[in-house]
Protein backbone atom coordinates (compact mmCIF):
# COMPACT_ATOMS: atom_id res chain seq x y z
CA UNK A 1 0.00 0.00 0.00
CA UNK A 2 2.99 2.26 0.80
CA UNK A 3 6.25 3.18 -1.24
CA UNK A 4 9.88 1.97 0.50
CA UNK A 5 10.56 5.97 0.91
CA UNK A 6 6.50 6.31 2.91
CA UNK A 7 7.25 3.58 4.91
CA UNK A 8 11.55 4.45 5.79
CA UNK A 9 9.84 8.69 6.76
CA UNK A 10 6.98 6.89 8.76
CA UNK A 11 9.30 4.73 10.75
CA UNK A 12 12.65 6.71 11.09
CA UNK A 13 11.04 9.75 10.89
CA UNK A 14 13.23 12.85 10.22
CA UNK A 15 12.99 16.84 12.17
CA UNK A 16 10.15 15.22 14.41
CA UNK A 17 10.00 17.54 18.02
CA UNK A 18 9.48 21.29 18.84
CA UNK A 19 12.05 24.07 18.39
CA UNK A 20 11.64 26.06 21.69
CA UNK A 21 12.65 29.02 20.26
CA UNK A 22 10.85 29.04 17.01
CA UNK A 23 9.38 32.01 15.16
CA UNK A 24 7.02 30.62 13.15
CA UNK A 25 3.90 28.20 13.90
CA UNK A 26 1.51 26.17 12.20
CA UNK A 27 -1.02 24.13 12.94
CA UNK A 28 -3.57 22.44 10.73
CA UNK A 29 -5.74 19.48 10.59
CA UNK A 30 -8.57 18.70 12.56
CA UNK A 31 -8.70 15.51 15.30
CA UNK A 32 -12.15 14.60 13.79
CA UNK A 33 -10.69 13.72 10.34
CA UNK A 34 -7.96 11.94 11.89
CA UNK A 35 -4.75 14.31 11.30
CA UNK A 36 -3.14 16.79 12.90
CA UNK A 37 -0.30 18.42 11.91
CA UNK A 38 1.94 21.24 13.66
CA UNK A 39 4.97 22.17 12.53
CA UNK A 40 7.74 25.01 14.30
CA UNK A 41 9.70 26.83 11.71
CA UNK A 42 13.44 28.77 12.81
CA UNK A 43 13.48 31.50 10.23
CA UNK A 44 16.58 33.69 10.07
CA UNK A 45 17.54 36.07 7.27
CA UNK A 46 14.50 35.02 5.20
CA UNK A 47 15.74 31.09 4.89
CA UNK A 48 14.88 28.54 7.48
CA UNK A 49 17.51 27.27 9.15
CA UNK A 50 15.34 24.48 11.24
CA UNK A 51 12.13 22.84 10.98
CA UNK A 52 10.40 20.27 13.10
CA UNK A 53 6.94 18.90 13.45
CA UNK A 54 4.20 16.82 15.62
CA UNK A 55 1.59 14.87 13.72
CA UNK A 56 -1.42 12.82 14.61
CA UNK A 57 -2.21 11.03 12.35
CA UNK A 58 -2.01 7.76 10.03
CA UNK A 59 1.46 6.63 8.18
CA UNK A 60 0.76 9.24 4.88
CA UNK A 61 0.37 12.06 7.11
CA UNK A 62 3.72 11.08 9.43
CA UNK A 63 5.42 10.40 6.41
CA UNK A 64 4.41 13.60 4.68
CA UNK A 65 5.47 15.84 7.42
CA UNK A 66 8.98 14.47 7.80
CA UNK A 67 9.37 14.91 4.09
CA UNK A 68 7.83 18.13 3.57
CA UNK A 69 10.22 19.71 7.06
CA UNK A 70 13.03 17.72 4.78
CA UNK A 71 12.44 19.71 1.64
CA UNK A 72 11.86 23.53 3.08
CA UNK A 73 15.05 23.14 5.50
CA UNK A 74 17.42 25.78 4.01
CA UNK A 75 15.23 27.35 1.98
CA UNK A 76 13.88 31.12 1.84
CA UNK A 77 10.36 31.64 2.52
CA UNK A 78 9.50 32.15 -1.04
CA UNK A 79 10.74 28.73 -2.34
CA UNK A 80 8.64 26.89 0.96
CA UNK A 81 5.48 28.46 -0.17
CA UNK A 82 5.74 27.37 -3.50
CA UNK A 83 6.66 23.57 -2.11
CA UNK A 84 3.23 22.09 -3.54
CA UNK A 85 1.34 19.09 -1.93
CA UNK A 86 2.43 17.18 -5.52
CA UNK A 87 5.66 17.65 -5.13
CA UNK A 88 5.77 16.07 -1.52
CA UNK A 89 3.62 12.80 -2.51
CA UNK A 90 6.18 12.25 -5.71
CA UNK A 91 9.19 13.17 -3.20
CA UNK A 92 7.62 9.88 -1.38
CA UNK A 93 7.70 8.20 -5.06
CA UNK A 94 3.80 8.31 -4.33
CA UNK A 95 0.88 8.50 -2.10
CA UNK A 96 -2.25 6.27 -2.77
CA UNK A 97 -5.26 8.35 -3.73
CA UNK A 98 -6.71 8.11 -0.46
CA UNK A 99 -4.31 9.77 1.52
CA UNK A 100 -3.08 12.75 -0.54
CA UNK A 101 -4.98 14.56 1.30
CA UNK A 102 -1.92 14.24 4.17
CA UNK A 103 0.51 15.48 1.44
CA UNK A 104 -1.93 18.75 1.16
CA UNK A 105 -1.90 18.92 5.14
CA UNK A 106 1.85 18.85 4.96
CA UNK A 107 1.41 22.48 2.65
CA UNK A 108 -1.21 23.85 4.79
CA UNK A 109 0.64 24.10 7.70
CA UNK A 110 3.57 25.06 6.16
CA UNK A 111 1.40 28.15 4.82
CA UNK A 112 0.36 28.51 8.51
CA UNK A 113 3.67 28.08 10.36
CA UNK A 114 5.29 30.38 7.20
CA UNK A 115 2.40 33.12 7.61
CA UNK A 116 2.51 33.31 11.58
CA UNK A 117 6.21 34.15 10.50
CA UNK A 118 5.47 37.22 8.75
CA UNK A 119 3.06 38.52 10.97
CA UNK A 120 5.10 37.96 14.17
CA UNK A 121 7.31 40.19 12.50
CA UNK A 122 5.04 42.75 11.54
CA UNK A 123 4.36 41.35 7.71
CA UNK A 124 1.59 41.38 5.81
CA UNK A 125 0.86 36.99 5.65
CA UNK A 126 0.90 35.42 2.13
CA UNK A 127 -2.26 34.12 0.52
CA UNK A 128 -5.58 33.75 2.78
CA UNK A 129 -5.54 29.73 3.59
CA UNK A 130 -8.29 28.73 1.16
CA UNK A 131 -9.59 25.49 0.84
CA UNK A 132 -7.80 22.56 -0.96
CA UNK A 133 -10.40 20.06 -1.26
CA UNK A 134 -8.74 17.28 1.03
CA UNK A 135 -11.33 14.90 0.72
CA UNK A 136 -12.47 15.05 4.36
CA UNK A 137 -16.07 16.39 5.41
CA UNK A 138 -16.08 20.44 4.93
CA UNK A 139 -18.92 20.41 7.75
CA UNK A 140 -16.33 19.17 10.65
CA UNK A 141 -13.00 21.22 8.63
CA UNK A 142 -12.00 23.86 10.63
CA UNK A 143 -10.14 25.42 7.63
CA UNK B 1 9.74 -7.77 7.48
CA UNK B 2 9.15 -9.95 11.18
CA UNK B 3 10.20 -13.67 10.69
CA UNK B 4 7.02 -14.59 12.36
CA UNK B 5 3.54 -13.85 12.17
CA UNK B 6 1.50 -13.31 15.14
CA UNK B 7 -2.12 -13.35 13.98
CA UNK B 8 -4.26 -11.12 16.50
CA UNK B 9 -7.38 -10.65 13.83
CA UNK B 10 -9.22 -13.94 13.75
CA UNK B 11 -12.25 -12.01 13.86
CA UNK B 12 -11.31 -11.22 10.37
CA UNK B 13 -10.79 -14.29 9.07
CA UNK B 14 -9.62 -17.83 10.22
CA UNK B 15 -7.07 -20.04 9.22
CA UNK B 16 -8.85 -23.31 8.09
CA UNK B 17 -7.82 -25.82 10.36
CA UNK B 18 -5.53 -28.66 9.22
CA UNK B 19 -8.65 -31.77 10.06
CA UNK B 20 -11.44 -29.42 8.00
CA UNK B 21 -8.81 -28.87 4.83
CA UNK B 22 -7.93 -32.43 4.93
CA UNK B 23 -11.93 -33.58 5.19
CA UNK B 24 -12.35 -31.13 1.89
CA UNK B 25 -9.44 -32.43 -0.48
CA UNK B 26 -11.58 -35.71 -1.56
CA UNK B 27 -14.43 -33.83 -2.60
CA UNK B 28 -12.02 -31.99 -5.07
CA UNK B 29 -10.87 -34.61 -7.58
CA UNK B 30 -12.22 -37.78 -6.48
CA UNK B 31 -15.78 -37.54 -4.87
CA UNK B 32 -16.50 -35.02 -7.56
CA UNK B 33 -19.71 -36.05 -8.41
CA UNK B 34 -22.63 -33.56 -8.58
CA UNK B 35 -25.27 -34.44 -6.11
CA UNK B 36 -28.18 -33.41 -8.35
CA UNK B 37 -26.99 -36.76 -10.83
CA UNK B 38 -28.58 -40.29 -10.44
CA UNK B 39 -25.34 -42.47 -10.32
CA UNK B 40 -24.13 -43.42 -7.05
CA UNK B 41 -20.75 -40.79 -7.61
CA UNK B 42 -23.44 -38.52 -7.07
CA UNK B 43 -25.77 -39.51 -4.74
CA UNK B 44 -23.04 -40.15 -2.25
CA UNK B 45 -22.12 -36.77 -2.42
CA UNK B 46 -26.27 -36.53 -1.78
CA UNK B 47 -25.43 -37.88 1.44
CA UNK B 48 -22.62 -36.03 2.24
CA UNK B 49 -24.45 -32.67 2.07
CA UNK B 50 -26.87 -34.59 4.38
CA UNK B 51 -24.27 -34.70 7.24
CA UNK B 52 -22.86 -31.58 6.61
CA UNK B 53 -26.32 -30.03 7.18
CA UNK B 54 -27.03 -32.41 10.73
CA UNK B 55 -23.42 -30.58 11.68
CA UNK B 56 -24.61 -27.14 10.97
CA UNK B 57 -28.19 -27.81 12.37
CA UNK B 58 -26.98 -29.63 15.59
CA UNK B 59 -24.50 -26.50 16.91
CA UNK B 60 -27.80 -24.32 16.90
CA UNK B 61 -30.20 -26.72 17.86
CA UNK B 62 -31.85 -26.40 14.77
CA UNK B 63 -33.06 -28.98 12.54
CA UNK B 64 -31.60 -30.37 9.19
CA UNK B 65 -33.90 -28.94 6.69
CA UNK B 66 -33.86 -25.79 9.02
CA UNK B 67 -30.24 -24.96 7.43
CA UNK B 68 -29.38 -23.77 4.09
CA UNK B 69 -25.95 -23.50 2.42
CA UNK B 70 -24.94 -20.27 0.99
CA UNK B 71 -21.70 -18.51 0.17
CA UNK B 72 -21.43 -17.02 3.37
CA UNK B 73 -22.62 -14.57 6.10
CA UNK B 74 -23.41 -11.85 3.90
CA UNK B 75 -25.27 -13.59 1.20
CA UNK B 76 -26.88 -15.19 4.04
CA UNK B 77 -28.08 -11.48 5.84
CA UNK B 78 -28.85 -10.60 2.10
CA UNK B 79 -31.19 -13.50 1.62
CA UNK B 80 -32.84 -12.95 5.33
CA UNK B 81 -33.38 -9.28 5.03
CA UNK B 82 -34.59 -9.02 1.51
CA UNK B 83 -36.17 -12.26 1.38
CA UNK B 84 -38.64 -11.88 4.54
CA UNK B 85 -39.39 -8.16 3.29
CA UNK B 86 -40.19 -8.92 -0.38
CA UNK B 87 -42.35 -12.28 1.08
CA UNK B 88 -44.05 -10.10 3.82
CA UNK B 89 -44.78 -6.59 2.49
CA UNK B 90 -48.13 -7.07 2.71
CA UNK B 91 -48.52 -7.30 5.79
CA UNK B 92 -46.35 -4.06 6.55
CA UNK B 93 -42.91 -2.38 5.47
CA UNK B 94 -41.43 -1.52 8.72
CA UNK B 95 -37.87 -3.45 9.56
CA UNK B 96 -36.09 -2.52 12.92
CA UNK B 97 -32.52 -3.07 13.69
CA UNK B 98 -29.52 -1.14 15.29
CA UNK B 99 -26.87 0.95 14.59
CA UNK B 100 -23.91 -1.42 14.78
CA UNK B 101 -24.99 -4.03 12.66
CA UNK B 102 -22.35 -5.06 9.91
CA UNK B 103 -22.46 -3.34 6.76
CA UNK B 104 -24.09 -6.50 5.29
CA UNK B 105 -27.14 -5.90 7.12
CA UNK B 106 -26.94 -2.03 7.39
CA UNK B 107 -26.41 -2.13 3.68
CA UNK B 108 -29.54 -4.09 2.68
CA UNK B 109 -31.36 -2.14 4.73
CA UNK B 110 -30.52 0.68 3.14
CA UNK B 111 -31.19 -0.87 -0.75
CA UNK B 112 -34.94 -2.33 0.72
CA UNK B 113 -35.23 2.01 2.47
CA UNK B 114 -34.85 2.44 -1.54
CA UNK B 115 -37.66 0.20 -2.65
CA UNK B 116 -40.33 1.77 -0.01
CA UNK B 117 -39.28 0.06 3.17
CA UNK B 118 -38.98 2.03 6.40
CA UNK B 119 -36.01 1.62 8.60
CA UNK B 120 -35.99 1.93 12.49
CA UNK B 121 -31.79 1.66 13.36
CA UNK B 122 -31.89 1.38 17.12
CA UNK B 123 -29.32 3.21 19.42
CA UNK B 124 -26.89 1.39 21.54
CA UNK B 125 -25.54 2.36 24.89
CA UNK B 126 -21.46 2.79 25.59
CA UNK B 127 -21.15 -0.79 25.83
CA UNK B 128 -22.51 -1.39 21.91
CA UNK B 129 -25.81 -3.22 23.73
CA UNK B 130 -29.36 -2.88 22.17
CA UNK B 131 -31.81 -2.43 24.90
CA UNK B 132 -34.71 -4.94 24.70
CA UNK B 133 -36.95 -2.09 25.74
CA UNK B 134 -35.99 -0.53 23.08
CA UNK B 135 -36.49 -2.99 20.50
CA UNK B 136 -40.45 -3.28 22.01
CA UNK B 137 -41.26 0.05 21.85
CA UNK B 138 -39.94 0.70 18.29
CA UNK B 139 -42.43 -2.24 17.23
CA UNK B 140 -45.36 -0.91 14.79
CA UNK B 141 -48.24 -3.04 13.45
CA UNK B 142 -46.28 -3.06 10.57
CA UNK B 143 -43.70 -4.41 11.94
CA UNK B 144 -42.20 -7.52 9.72
CA UNK B 145 -38.91 -8.08 10.78
CA UNK B 146 -36.19 -7.75 13.76
CA UNK B 147 -32.52 -8.05 12.94
CA UNK B 148 -30.42 -8.06 15.82
CA UNK B 149 -26.91 -8.93 15.62
CA UNK B 150 -25.77 -12.09 17.87
CA UNK B 151 -22.34 -10.76 19.02
CA UNK B 152 -20.57 -7.43 17.54
CA UNK B 153 -17.84 -7.54 15.24
CA UNK B 154 -15.85 -5.19 16.28
CA UNK B 155 -16.45 -4.42 20.20
CA UNK B 156 -17.26 -7.81 20.91
CA UNK B 157 -20.32 -6.88 22.79
CA UNK B 158 -22.91 -10.21 22.96
CA UNK B 159 -26.40 -8.58 23.04
CA UNK B 160 -29.43 -9.74 24.37
CA UNK B 161 -31.15 -12.43 21.56
CA UNK B 162 -32.89 -14.38 23.80
CA UNK B 163 -35.28 -11.18 25.05
CA UNK B 164 -35.16 -10.13 21.99
CA UNK B 165 -36.25 -13.15 20.40
CA UNK B 166 -39.13 -13.20 23.45
CA UNK B 167 -40.20 -9.87 22.61
CA UNK B 168 -40.62 -10.77 18.62
CA UNK B 169 -42.14 -14.05 19.37
CA UNK B 170 -44.64 -12.24 21.39
CA UNK B 171 -45.84 -9.81 18.78
CA UNK B 172 -45.53 -12.39 15.93
CA UNK B 173 -43.05 -10.78 14.29
CA UNK B 174 -39.74 -12.82 12.48
CA UNK B 175 -36.42 -12.19 14.41
CA UNK B 176 -33.30 -12.86 12.69
CA UNK B 177 -29.76 -12.61 14.01
CA UNK B 178 -26.94 -12.32 12.20
CA UNK B 179 -24.52 -14.82 14.25
CA UNK B 180 -21.30 -14.85 12.22
CA UNK B 181 -19.00 -13.98 14.88
CA UNK B 182 -21.01 -16.10 17.82
CA UNK B 183 -21.67 -19.64 16.04
CA UNK B 184 -18.70 -22.03 17.17
CA UNK B 185 -17.89 -19.16 19.78
CA UNK B 186 -20.64 -19.00 22.26
CA UNK B 187 -23.41 -21.54 22.75
CA UNK B 188 -26.77 -20.67 20.56
CA UNK B 189 -29.82 -22.51 20.70
CA UNK B 190 -32.62 -21.11 18.39
CA UNK B 191 -35.34 -22.53 20.06
CA UNK B 192 -34.74 -21.17 23.52
CA UNK B 193 -33.78 -17.91 21.83
CA UNK B 194 -36.70 -17.50 19.64
CA UNK B 195 -34.81 -17.25 16.54
CA UNK B 196 -36.60 -17.26 12.98
CA UNK B 197 -33.70 -16.54 11.08
CA UNK B 198 -29.58 -17.19 11.77
CA UNK B 199 -27.06 -16.76 9.22
CA UNK B 200 -23.54 -18.10 10.05
CA UNK B 201 -20.04 -18.16 8.20
CA UNK B 202 -17.30 -21.11 7.71
CA UNK B 203 -14.27 -18.62 7.79
CA UNK B 204 -14.75 -17.33 11.29
CA UNK B 205 -14.42 -21.09 12.77
CA UNK B 206 -11.53 -22.44 10.98
CA UNK B 207 -13.55 -23.33 8.02
CA UNK B 208 -13.14 -22.59 4.11
CA UNK B 209 -13.99 -19.18 2.78
CA UNK B 210 -16.91 -18.56 0.50
CA UNK B 211 -19.22 -21.19 2.75
CA UNK B 212 -21.95 -20.28 5.00
CA UNK B 213 -25.67 -21.07 5.97
CA UNK B 214 -28.84 -19.11 6.31
CA UNK B 215 -30.60 -21.05 9.44
CA UNK B 216 -34.55 -20.73 8.34
CA UNK B 217 -37.34 -21.85 11.13
CA UNK B 218 -40.05 -24.11 9.52
CA UNK B 219 -42.92 -22.26 8.62
CA UNK B 220 -41.16 -18.88 7.87
CA UNK B 221 -42.07 -16.86 5.04
CA UNK B 222 -39.22 -15.81 2.47
CA UNK B 223 -38.49 -15.50 -0.90
CA UNK B 224 -36.40 -17.75 -2.85
CA UNK B 225 -33.19 -16.31 -3.35
CA UNK B 226 -30.99 -18.05 -6.38
CA UNK B 227 -33.63 -19.01 -9.09
CA UNK B 228 -32.54 -21.71 -11.08
CA UNK B 229 -31.96 -25.54 -10.31
CA UNK B 230 -33.88 -27.56 -7.46
CA UNK B 231 -30.83 -27.47 -4.93
CA UNK B 232 -31.71 -25.87 -1.07
CA UNK B 233 -35.01 -27.14 -2.19
CA UNK B 234 -35.38 -24.87 -4.98
CA UNK B 235 -34.59 -21.87 -2.61
CA UNK B 236 -31.18 -21.47 -3.24
CA UNK B 237 -30.46 -22.75 -6.30
CA UNK B 238 -26.93 -23.63 -8.11
CA UNK B 239 -24.33 -26.30 -7.92
CA UNK B 240 -23.62 -27.28 -4.09
CA UNK B 241 -20.00 -26.31 -2.87
CA UNK B 242 -19.83 -30.16 -2.09
CA UNK B 243 -16.07 -29.02 -0.81
CA UNK B 244 -16.99 -25.98 0.59
CA UNK B 245 -20.27 -27.55 2.60
CA UNK B 246 -18.12 -30.63 4.18
CA UNK B 247 -15.35 -28.23 4.99
CA UNK B 248 -18.30 -26.13 7.10
CA UNK B 249 -19.64 -29.19 8.46
CA UNK B 250 -16.37 -30.67 9.71
CA UNK B 251 -15.19 -26.75 11.04
CA UNK B 252 -18.40 -26.31 12.92
CA UNK B 253 -18.96 -29.49 14.98
CA UNK B 254 -15.21 -29.18 15.41
CA UNK B 255 -15.58 -25.99 17.22
CA UNK B 256 -18.49 -27.05 19.33
CA UNK B 257 -16.62 -29.72 20.47
CA UNK B 258 -13.35 -27.89 21.00
CA UNK B 259 -15.87 -24.71 22.75
CA UNK B 260 -15.46 -25.28 26.75
CA UNK B 261 -12.17 -25.61 26.63
CA UNK B 262 -11.17 -22.90 23.81
CA UNK B 263 -13.46 -20.85 25.65
CA UNK B 264 -11.64 -20.75 29.04
CA UNK B 265 -8.15 -20.65 27.37
CA UNK B 266 -9.45 -17.86 24.85
CA UNK B 267 -11.17 -15.78 27.55
CA UNK B 268 -7.88 -15.83 29.74
CA UNK B 269 -5.66 -14.74 26.91
CA UNK B 270 -8.38 -11.79 26.00
CA UNK B 271 -8.56 -10.75 29.80
CA UNK B 272 -4.59 -10.48 29.68
CA UNK B 273 -4.49 -8.57 27.08
CA UNK B 274 -6.94 -6.28 28.24
CA UNK B 275 -5.61 -5.92 31.93
CA UNK B 276 -2.03 -4.82 30.57
CA UNK B 277 -3.08 -2.87 27.70
CA UNK B 278 -5.51 -0.62 29.64
CA UNK B 279 -1.71 0.19 32.11
CA UNK B 280 -1.33 2.02 29.72
CA UNK B 281 -2.25 5.93 30.44
CA UNK B 282 -5.18 7.28 28.42
CA UNK B 283 -6.14 4.16 27.09
CA UNK B 284 -9.90 2.82 27.10
CA UNK B 285 -11.29 -0.64 26.47
CA UNK B 286 -14.34 -0.74 23.80
CA UNK B 287 -17.20 -2.57 23.92
CA UNK B 288 -18.71 -4.72 27.26
CA UNK B 289 -16.29 -5.57 30.28
CA UNK B 290 -17.85 -9.11 30.48
CA UNK B 291 -20.73 -9.75 27.96
CA UNK B 292 -18.52 -9.88 25.37
CA UNK B 293 -16.61 -12.45 23.11
CA UNK B 294 -13.92 -14.58 24.54
CA UNK B 295 -11.86 -13.84 21.92
CA UNK B 296 -12.26 -9.93 21.44
CA UNK B 297 -10.25 -7.15 22.88
CA UNK B 298 -10.58 -3.48 21.63
CA UNK B 299 -9.32 -0.56 22.96
CA UNK B 300 -8.51 3.00 22.84
CA UNK B 301 -5.12 4.55 23.13
CA UNK B 302 -5.75 8.53 23.21
CA UNK B 303 -3.80 11.14 21.31
CA UNK B 304 -2.58 8.59 18.13
CA UNK B 305 -4.18 7.02 15.10
CA UNK B 306 -5.14 3.57 14.53
CA UNK B 307 -3.50 3.16 11.25
CA UNK B 308 0.28 4.18 12.38
CA UNK B 309 -0.12 1.68 15.09
CA UNK B 310 -1.17 -0.97 12.55
CA UNK B 311 1.67 0.28 10.40
CA UNK B 312 4.17 -0.81 13.46
CA UNK B 313 2.73 -3.90 14.62
CA UNK B 314 3.13 -5.07 11.48
CA UNK B 315 6.85 -4.71 11.25
CA UNK B 316 6.93 -6.46 14.14
CA UNK B 317 4.46 -9.62 12.16
CA UNK B 318 1.47 -8.55 14.20
CA UNK B 319 -1.88 -8.13 12.62
CA UNK B 320 -4.59 -6.15 13.96
CA UNK B 321 -7.22 -4.22 12.56
CA UNK B 322 -8.61 -0.52 13.73
CA UNK B 323 -11.71 1.93 13.62
CA UNK B 324 -10.03 4.48 12.35
CA UNK B 325 -11.21 6.56 9.55
CA UNK B 326 -7.32 6.63 8.04
CA UNK B 327 -7.83 3.15 7.67
CA UNK B 328 -11.14 3.25 5.26
CA UNK B 329 -11.63 4.84 2.16
CA UNK B 330 -14.55 7.22 3.86
CA UNK B 331 -12.14 8.85 5.90
CA UNK B 332 -15.35 8.23 8.62
CA UNK B 333 -14.56 6.26 11.92
CA UNK B 334 -15.90 2.81 12.82
CA UNK B 335 -20.05 3.38 12.50
CA UNK B 336 -19.77 0.96 15.66
CA UNK B 337 -17.76 2.89 18.02
CA UNK B 338 -19.71 6.71 17.16
CA UNK B 339 -23.09 4.72 17.74
CA UNK B 340 -21.38 3.99 21.66
CA UNK B 341 -21.01 7.59 21.76
CA UNK B 342 -17.31 7.40 21.22
CA UNK B 343 -16.11 10.87 19.49
CA UNK B 344 -14.49 11.13 16.23
CA UNK B 345 -11.51 12.35 17.53
CA UNK B 346 -10.50 9.20 19.98
CA UNK B 347 -12.16 6.33 17.71
CA UNK B 348 -9.62 6.95 15.39
CA UNK B 349 -7.23 5.51 18.37
CA UNK B 350 -9.15 2.42 18.62
CA UNK B 351 -7.38 -1.09 17.87
CA UNK B 352 -8.96 -4.57 17.75
CA UNK B 353 -7.03 -7.73 18.82
CA UNK B 354 -8.99 -11.56 18.44
CA UNK B 355 -7.16 -14.27 19.89
CA UNK B 356 -7.54 -17.73 18.20
CA UNK B 357 -6.67 -21.22 18.27
CA UNK B 358 -2.64 -20.58 17.08
CA UNK B 359 -2.38 -17.79 20.13
CA UNK B 360 -0.16 -18.36 22.70
CA UNK B 361 0.65 -17.00 26.18
CA UNK B 362 3.79 -15.63 24.32
CA UNK B 363 2.51 -14.33 21.42
CA UNK B 364 0.07 -12.04 23.91
CA UNK B 365 3.08 -10.92 25.98
CA UNK B 366 4.81 -10.09 23.15
CA UNK B 367 2.23 -8.27 21.39
CA UNK B 368 1.47 -5.83 25.14
CA UNK B 369 5.26 -5.11 24.48
CA UNK B 370 5.09 -4.39 21.43
CA UNK B 371 1.63 -2.21 21.71
CA UNK B 372 2.93 -0.31 24.93
CA UNK B 373 6.26 0.54 23.15
CA UNK B 374 4.73 1.36 19.56
CA UNK B 375 1.90 3.85 21.58
CA UNK B 376 4.69 5.74 23.39
CA UNK B 377 6.88 6.38 20.13
CA UNK B 378 3.68 7.71 18.31
CA UNK B 379 2.56 9.83 21.54
CA UNK B 380 5.85 11.16 21.20
CA UNK B 381 5.25 12.45 17.83
CA UNK B 382 2.10 13.50 17.94
CA UNK B 383 0.88 17.40 18.98
CA UNK B 384 -2.08 16.15 20.85
CA UNK B 385 0.04 14.62 23.55
CA UNK B 386 -0.44 15.97 26.67
CA UNK B 387 3.26 16.61 28.38
CA UNK B 388 2.70 14.85 31.25
CA UNK B 389 2.24 11.39 29.02
CA UNK B 390 5.17 12.35 26.73
CA UNK B 391 8.19 9.38 27.08
CA UNK B 392 6.22 7.41 29.63
CA UNK B 393 5.64 3.73 29.26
Amino acid sequence: MYSEKVMDHFTNPRNVGVIEDANGIGEEGNPSCGDIMKMYLKVENNIIVDAKFQTFGCGAAIASSSMATEMIKGKTLEEAWTLSNKAVAEALDGLPAVKMHCSVLAEETIHKAINDYLVKSGREPWGDGECSSCGHDCDTCEL
Amino acid sequence: MAEKIIYMDHAATTYAAKEVVEAMLPYFSEEYGNPSSVYSIGQSNKSILDLARKQVASAINAQPDEIYFTNGGTESDNWALKGVAFANERKGKHIITTAIEHHAILHSCNWLASRGFEITYLPVDKYGMVSPDSVEKAIRPDTILISVMYANNEVGTIQPIAEIGKIARDHGIYFHTDAVQAVGHIPIDVVADNIDLLSLSGHKLYGPKGTGALYIRKGTRIQNFIHGGAQEKKRRAGTENVPGIVGLGSAIERAIKMMPEETKRLTALRDELTRELLKIPATHLNGHPTKRLPNNTNVIFEYIEGESILLFLNMKGICASTGSACNSASLEPSHVLTAMGISHEIAHGSIRLTVGERTTEEDVKFVIAALTETVAKLRAMSPLTPKELKNVQ
